[in-house]
């Protein structure tokens, strides 16, 4: 079993045993969520070394993560469960501060804890904790997001700076002995699709949050769902000059970097406008960008236009990024 | 050759039927064969089909005898037999035929070979330049000797009606030459004058016509400092006066090229000779019908009264890349313009070369004052080739235009037909019918679009054009390249993965025609290496089907990854980090040019985060030109290496010790070449000493590897014995180095392949992984 970044090997991974097993129409899209009966679900587990970081920790990641997957399908978050697997030997006094968080976020995204579970496993056995949680949503609104329904002309649309969540957490185990001016960008985002959602309504075609393989994974799996062609303008990416610097220290293209309180949104070209108008009113939403466009050749692929004139293929990455350069 | 003599030496007649195969078809060999016979008076006849030339022939046996063995001796120029298989049938006698006769082709099949693109023969070049010939200055003047070939083919058998010059009908007096056996134009397809060839025109930035002559427009425009886009065989390039320092900036900053060399193109021998060293083997390169850009040394100093090139035609190098004319319309410019010009591809930064005219004014339009264009479409395309000449040897740098598709013959023939996917940068395919692998023209860097585009076309043209069908697939284990995952998304056929260094040895040998096993020495940038770490400085023993890595250089990290690639300086600070135990002297003027980094670069190398191992000697070969002080940044591959190895004083016959260390695979220490070039660097030593020394080192460290291996010094013995050592990967274009290890290894009696008819660098993996995944299909399932 390969480690998977959230490329092709997780892909084909979940494809080939997840799907297989489990097979069912509501399964079948592979969204963040599920809607059915006018509710939203989700469930999603967090691991993350180190479990506190500049701008959050593992417990406003497990609440945040799992209010974005509902708020992605259009859903107002209602109620969570939560689930912990605690490793022998962690402070009890972190874990205090991880519950703490988990409740300040919870609040802060107006939903409530309403069942859980904990298992504790011997020392070496976890990484400190793994917390799983699952939620449930309100859907208010008829509007149907898929990425399916993205077609050639539709405007793409980041919330704002993209990779600050991955390169902190990277900068923050300590290895690289860096100093950067960098914290998560972890945040409920339901606020801001609700205010997208009421201000562009059936413009709206598709949102996702940019977690695992960052932007760039989300975009190849918009451009696969809906055959078309997603064209991104590398001047237009919105990117930190401190997560800048640091990609470039690593060689990292940050368009692949994770978020946590990000998200993208393909509108109807028409509602383009109207929607960075919304986004732009919010305080997550400030620094929103339109990256490109949806376009109908070549279906399923992700192209960038650089600064140099040329066209990249941004492609599904199929594990850890190696130089291709001989 | 299998010509086995089959007529008896008696009085009597003899009939014999001749099948000859190889490039064979539009170069003038039926009426060569023709002419022979008639020669010897002998009856019968000459045809072309699918698998390439027919001949019956009867006459007296003596005659018949004399046919067979001169018929392969004088055969035209630009053909390549590769087989005649001759066998005896029963005289006619009486009712033999009256004469010997060309007869109509016969379609049997798409196996006949495509020549390559051929530059104007001596007697076209006469023709264009005499006023009293019909086509005097006629830009499209060619014969059954030259022209174009590859770059207008739709389709085979090779017929005008399969290429783009169908559209253009002959007029009276092309078609009698086109039937004329006695005639250079007898089924020249496409053969052509003024009065119903393809026009020539020339049109202003925004594709509207200029009136006049075309050439002299042209010329009036690159007098004047502009840009033209001249249309030529394989591709739209850009031209401009390459004295004209200007003209040459304004090329590069519209074309994005910060500093990679552009070549030039002069009128004749003498006129390359006023700017560069021209040895024997260079003159023959630059003149040959393939008409390569050849890498020439330049002038110390420009002799008094020559063109002087603008500097920045190629930066800071010593060297030149030129080529002579090789298309009437590139004549009459250069004979028009009677000075150097630079001509470079139609394409900004590293698309894949402009060939369709319907593109060429939407993307070209704003990079040129003018576009030299005509009406015959080119079908493939096709770049420049490009070689350079090392200690009187050639090395093939990028195998394209002249070359291509030109097959390699293969000694161990596929038992079904291969498709090789090649690797990500400077990438071609090959695919492989029976002994014949078919390599394509360089298609170019794949994570551009356009050129993968026209790297799945390139495939599907080839497939028709040769009649293959793949059912083998082979392809890079790299997880990332795009050719892999082009190979992966195939269905229906069998996946071969071949290792990259491993592919690039096979290369080397199927070139040669030999199957192993040798002793491989594989340098080049990066590799995948399969155990995690990249490879790149690696001592194989290989045979086609399967490898042993028996020694490698040291392993250092890459601080981020490609970023490493970028910025050699920060390959210095790695393998400075290592070579001194994380404390290297001070004073070294490479960590003060990058102090604002160096620090956090060499915190990125110690913790592995973006930070692959790689035993790479390119990437050596990056620290050592930092640490020398050469450059730290580059804008193109190789550009550090390339600038070391000028920088190196050949005289100096000072070498750097590098230990060979035992253990589960021979350590090359390249830290031991670090420290030493640090020594000198710190003592004052000249840059070119340091240079020639690192080579020196690097160089005896490799040939002593082998002779280690040789002696049996790898656990297992693997090598043990073997007394051919094969040399590969794109660090081999490197002159200097190439000499010391062939001389190294000759010295100490070791046979040794090099590279002849394809790159070392990644150009020539596509025919490495068809050779061995061919072999490993002939030996069947293991
Ligand atoms: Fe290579
Ligand atoms: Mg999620
Ligand atoms: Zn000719
Ligand atoms: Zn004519």
């Amino acid at each position: 079993l390969a480690h998977g970044a959230g490329g092709k090997a997780t892909h084909t991974l979940i494809e080939a045993v997840f799907l297989e097993a489990f097979r069912n129409p509501l399964l079948e899209p592979l969204a963040d969520g599920a809607v059915t009966d006018g509710l939203a679900i989700t469930t999603d587990s967090y691991v993350v070394k180190p479990l506190f970081f500049p701008g959050g920790d593992i417990g406003d990641l497990a609440v945040n993560g799992t209010v974005n997957d509902l708020a992605m399908c259009g859903a107002t978050p209602r109620h969570l469960t939560a689930s912990f697997i605690l490793e022998e030997g962690l402070p009890i006094a972190d874990l205090r501060r991880i519950t703490a968080s988990m409740a300040a976020a919870a609040h802060a995204a107006g939903v409530h804890i309403v069942t859980g579970d904990t298992k504790v496993v011997e020392n070496g056995k976890a990484d400190g904790c793994y917390i799983t949680t699952a939620g449930i949503g309100a859907l208010d609104r008829g509007a149907t997001l898929s990425a399916a329904s993205v077609t050639p002309g539709d405007a793409v649309i980041v919330s704002g700076p993209i990779g600050d969540h991955g390169m902190t957490i990277m900068l923050a185990r300590g290895e690289l002995d860096l100093e950067a001016h960098l914290t998560s960008d972890t945040a409920p985002l339901h606020d801001l699709t609700g205010r997208l959602l009421a201000a562009c309504g059936d413009g709206v075609r598709c949102l996702r949050d940019a977690t695992r393989g960052g932007v760039a994974t989300v975009l190849n799996e918009i451009a696969a769902a809906s055959r078309t062609c997603v064209v991104l303008d590398e001047n237009a990416v919105p990117v930190r000059p401190q997560v800048r610097g640091a990609c470039e220290l690593l060689g990292i293209d940050p368009l692949y970097v994770a978020c946590e309180g990000r998200m993208v949104a393909v509108v109807a070209p028409h509602r383009a406008d109207a929607a960075l108008d919304a986004l732009r009113s919010h305080p997550l939403g400030t620094d929103a960008a339109l990256i490109g466009r949806a376009g109908d050749d070549p279906p399923g692929l992700v192209l960038l236009k650089t600064c140099f004139g040329g066209t990249r293929i941004v492609d599904l990455l199929v594990g850890d990024p190696l130089p291709r350069i001989c | 050759m299998s010509s086995g003599e089959v007529a008896g030496r008696g009085g009597g007649p003899a009939r014999v039927r001749i099948r000859v195969e190889g490039i064979v078809q539009g170069v003038g060999f039926r009426p060569y064969v023709h002419a022979l016979a008639r020669r010897l008076a002998l009856s019968g006849w000459v045809g072309n089909d699918g698998r390439g030339v027919f001949i019956e022939a009867e006459g007296a046996a003596e005659d018949v005898a004399r046919f067979q063995r001169e018929l392969p001796g004088q055969a035209p120029p630009l053909a390549v037999i590769d087989r005649i298989s001759v066998t005896a049938i029963p005289v006619l006698g009486e009712r033999r035929e009256r004469g010997f006769g060309i007869v109509p082709s016969r379609d049997g099949g798409r196996r006949t070979l495509v020549s390559p693109d051929v530059a104007t023969c001596a007697d076209c070049l006469v023709e264009l330049f005499d006023a009293s010939c019909r086509r005097h200055r006629h830009p499209f003047v060619n014969c059954t000797n030259c022209g174009p070939r590859f770059t207008i083919v739709r389709d085979v058998p090779y017929d005008r009606a399969a290429t783009t010059m169908a559209s253009f009908a002959m007029c009276g007096a092309c078609a009698a030459e086109y039937g004329d056996p006695g005639d250079r134009r007898f089924h020249a397809q496409p053969v052509c004058c003024p009065r119903c060839g393809p026009v020539l025109r020339l049109l202003d930035g925004r594709g509207r016509e200029v009136a006049g002559d075309p050439v002299a427009g042209a010329v009036a425009v690159l007098r004047s400092g502009g840009v033209v886009a001249v249309k030529g065989l394989g591709g739209y390039h850009l031209a401009v006066d390459a004295t004209d320092a200007g003209a040459v900036a304004a090329l590069r900053s519209r074309k994005r090229r910060e500093d990679k060399p552009f070549a030039v193109v002069v009128a004749d021998v003498a006129a390359a000779r006023r700017l560069c060293v021209v040895g024997g083997e260079a003159e023959r390169l630059l003149v040959s019908p393939a008409r390569p850009i050849v890498v020439l040394p330049r002038h110390a100093e420009a002799a008094p009264g020559s063109p002087v090139v603008a500097e920045g035609v190629a930066p800071g190098e010593g060297r030149l890349g030129v080529m002579l004319p090789y298309t009437p319309v590139h004549h009459l410019l250069a004979a028009e313009l009677a000075r150097p010009y630079v001509l470079t591809s139609g394409n900004v930064s590293d698309e894949p070369i402009v060939h369709r005219d319907g593109e060429a004014v939407e993307r070209l339009g704003a990079l040129v004052e003018a576009f030299l264009v005509h009406d015959r479409e080119i079908y493939a395309r096709a770049e420049d080739s490009v070689v350079v000449v090392a200690g009187g040897r050639e090395i093939p740098v990028r195998r394209s235009r002249g070359y291509a598709p030109l097959p390699v013959r293969l000694a161990r023939p596929a038992r079904r037909a291969v498709l090789a996917c090649g690797a990500e940068l400077k990438s071609t395919f090959c695919l492989v019918r029976g002994e014949r692998a078919f390599l394509s023209p360089h298609v170019g860097d794949l994570e551009s679009y356009e050129t993968l585009l026209s790297f799945v076309e390139g495939i599907a043209h080839f497939r028709r054009l040769f009649g293959v069908d793949p059912r083998v697939v082979a392809h890079d284990p790299h997880p990332e390249y795009l050719s892999s995952k082009y190979a992966l998304e195939l269905e229906g056929v069998d996946l071969v993965a071949v290792q990259h260094h491993h592919a690039h040895v096979a290369s080397c040998l199927a070139e040669a025609g030999e199957v192993g096993p040798v002793i491989g020495v594989a340098f080049d940038g990066t590799g995948f290496g399969g155990d995690g770490t990249l490879w790149g400085g690696e001592v194989l023993v290989a045979d086609l089907e399967g490898f042993t890595r028996v020694a490698h250089l040291g392993a250092v990290p890459m601080p981020g990854g490609a970023a490493a690639v970028r910025q050699p300086w920060r390959m210095a600070a790695a393998y400075l980090d290592a070579a001194f135990g994380g404390t290297p002297p001070r004073g070294l003027a490479v960590r003060e040019r990058n102090a604002g980094l160096w620090d956090r670069v060499v915190a990125v190398a110690r913790s592995g985060v973006g930070s692959p191992l790689t035993s790479s000697a390119g990437r050596l070969f990056d620290a050592v030109a930092a640490i020398v002080g050469v450059r730290d940044g580059v804008t193109f591959e190789g550009q550090a290496a390339a600038g070391l190895e000028g920088w190196a004083d050949p005289a100096e016959g000072g070498a750097y010790a590098a230990r060979v260390e035992a253990g589960p695979a021979l350590v090359i220490r390249g830290d031991d070449l670090v420290r030493a070039v640090v020594a000198d660097v710190l003592d004052g030593v000249d840059g070119s000493v340091v240079s020639a020394r690192f080579h020196n080192g690097l160089a005896a460290a490799a040939v002593a590897a082998c002779a280690l291996v040789r002696e049996g010094a790898v656990p297992g013995g693997a090598g043990s014995g073997l007394g051919t050592v094969a040399l590969s990967g794109g660090v081999f274009q490197n002159g200097l180095l190439l000499s010391r290890v062939v001389g190294g290894l000759e010295e100490r009696g070791f046979r040794v392949l090099t590279h002849r008819r394809v790159p070392p660098n990644d150009g020539g993996i596509s025919l490495g992984q068809a050779a061995v995944a061919a072999a490993r299909d002939a030996a069947g399932p293991p």
